[in-house]
């Protein structure tokens, strides 16, 4: 806790800023320095990117391996678990997703564990890995990726290109110009109104980008904002002394219902978001 | 470049999870769900086909407790009939014989009779004679003895 960490004493600030401060690596005047980057937008967040990697290599170990062994016979309990999971995917997906794709289902799946995975990070009391850390030598140390605004807005850019790319796939390209472009207000386009149209039309187009724009974005801080919330209420729940024990607990166990509901809502909208850019109108 | 690399790292395991991982599991499991689909068919045939098989079975045993019960009344009758057949039988064996014995009876008490009646004849000849000897002279009351003798 504050003052354990080798460094000489610590105020709670300092404790709390070294608690949220990444891992960074950056590149300045051709030199690759550490921890250097503020403000640096080609700042490479070291510990967020290896933990999320790491635990999506986790997710791809034990979801490949229970695939590699899927057999319909009886199955074994890794592969009823990883069943159970796909199956509920499956099921949620179905229910929304009213298409047929490939995509869309392992892409929720992917999201809904490895989210899962990350957010779960969150629950390895805070102090452990960032001590153990500093004991290799690595001065800071973010553990939870989720709570790096990076990782989930790096996500929800492949999603918000998904939404494109599903829309353009199923409406065409004027489709989706006409989709941003002639909603909510339709312009009118013959008789003495027309002259209004491209008002009409500069006005919709700002709207529906706002739209489009919100959804990743939306996206992304949501799951960053409770995550991060709910690791600084841990790291301050560590400041506490003695105290901190019972309160870790009952905070944790309200964090899992948070870890696996942001996980759920995050795959969820992604799967909500691509059926709208394939419903057709 | 955080951002980049993640979008980078998800589009990989997106990609893995499509082609390696979705795949198989869902085969696996539309196979496990048709399997145990066809299973519980074949269990709701096989229940059918009890069912029927018992009811066949207990109509079989209805017919035969019918005819068992049939045949037990009919053994039943006939018993009877034969103990009735016996009962009038005997009685009239019985009504033979006794009429038979009583005939001997009656021939016998008749017999006995003529045989007392000759014996007391006998008897009260002898006395007669006895009482005749010392009080009647034989020779003249001869006559009236051989009336009587041959009255007698």
């Amino acid at each position: 806790m504050a003052g354990e960490s080798g460094h000489g004493p610590q105020t709670s600030g300092e404790y709390i800023a070294h608690h949220l401060q990444n891992l960074q690596v950056c590149n300045v005047d051709g030199q690759w320095v550490w921890n250097q980057c503020a403000g640096n937008p080609m700042a490479l967040n070291v510990d967020s990117m290896f933990f999320s990697v790491v635990l999506g290599l986790i997710f791809a170990w034990v979801f490949g391996r229970a695939a590699k062994k899927a057999s319909k016979g009886k199955p074994g309990k890794m592969q009823a678990f990883v069943e159970i999971v796909v199956d509920f995917i499956d099921s949620s997906v179905k229910d929304t997703f009213h298409g047929k794709s490939d995509l869309i289902a392992p892409l929720a799946l992917t999201i809904f564990v490895w989210v899962f995975f990350m957010n779960l990070m969150d629950l390895i009391p805070v102090d452990w890995l960032p001590e153990a850390g500093l004991l290799l030598g690595i001065p800071y140390l973010k553990v939870v990726p989720t709570t790096d605004v990076n990782i989930t807005f790096g996500m929800s850019i492949a999603v918000f290109f998904l939404i494109i790319f599903y829309t353009v796939k199923n409406k065409g390209i004027g489709g989706f110009i006409a989709e941003l472009t002639l909603h909510p207000i339709a312009p009118p386009l013959r008789g003495p109104g027309i002259a209004a149209a491209p008002f009409i039309i500069a006005f919709n187009f700002i709207l529906e980008s706002v739209a489009l724009l919100a959804k990743p974005l939306s996206l992304s801080l949501r799951l960053f904002g409770n995550m991060f919330a709910g690791e600084l209420i841990f790291i301050l729940i560590a400041l506490l002394g003695l105290w901190q024990l019972p309160l870790h607990f009952a905070w944790a166990v309200f964090h899992i219902l948070i870890v696996t509901l942001q996980a759920f809502i995050f795959m969820m909208l992604t799967v909500v978001y691509l059926s709208l850019a394939s419903e057709k109108h | 470049m955080t951002l980049l690399g993640q979008t980078i790292a998800m589009i990989i395991f997106v990609w893995f999870c499509m082609k390696f991982i979705w795949p198989p599991i869902m085969v696996a499991i539309e196979e496990r769900q048709k399997e145990i689909a066809d299973g519980l068919a074949a269990a709701e045939r096989g229940q059918q086909s009890l069912d029927k098989a018992q009811a066949e079975a207990s109509d079989l045993v209805g017919d035969a407790r019918k005819q068992a019960t049939s045949i037990l009344d009919q053994a039943q009758a006939r018993a009877n009939e034969i103990i009735a057949d016996g009962k009038a039988e005997g009685v009239k064996e019985r009504e033979r014989q006794l009429a038979a014995a009583t005939a001997e009876v009656e021939q016998e008490t008749n017999r006995a009779r003529e045989e007392l009646r000759g014996q007391v004849s006998a008897i009260a000849v002898a006395s007669a004679e006895k009482i005749l000897e010392r009080e009647i002279d034989a020779k003249a009351h001869d006559d009236i003895l051989s009336k009587l003798a041959a009255e007698l």
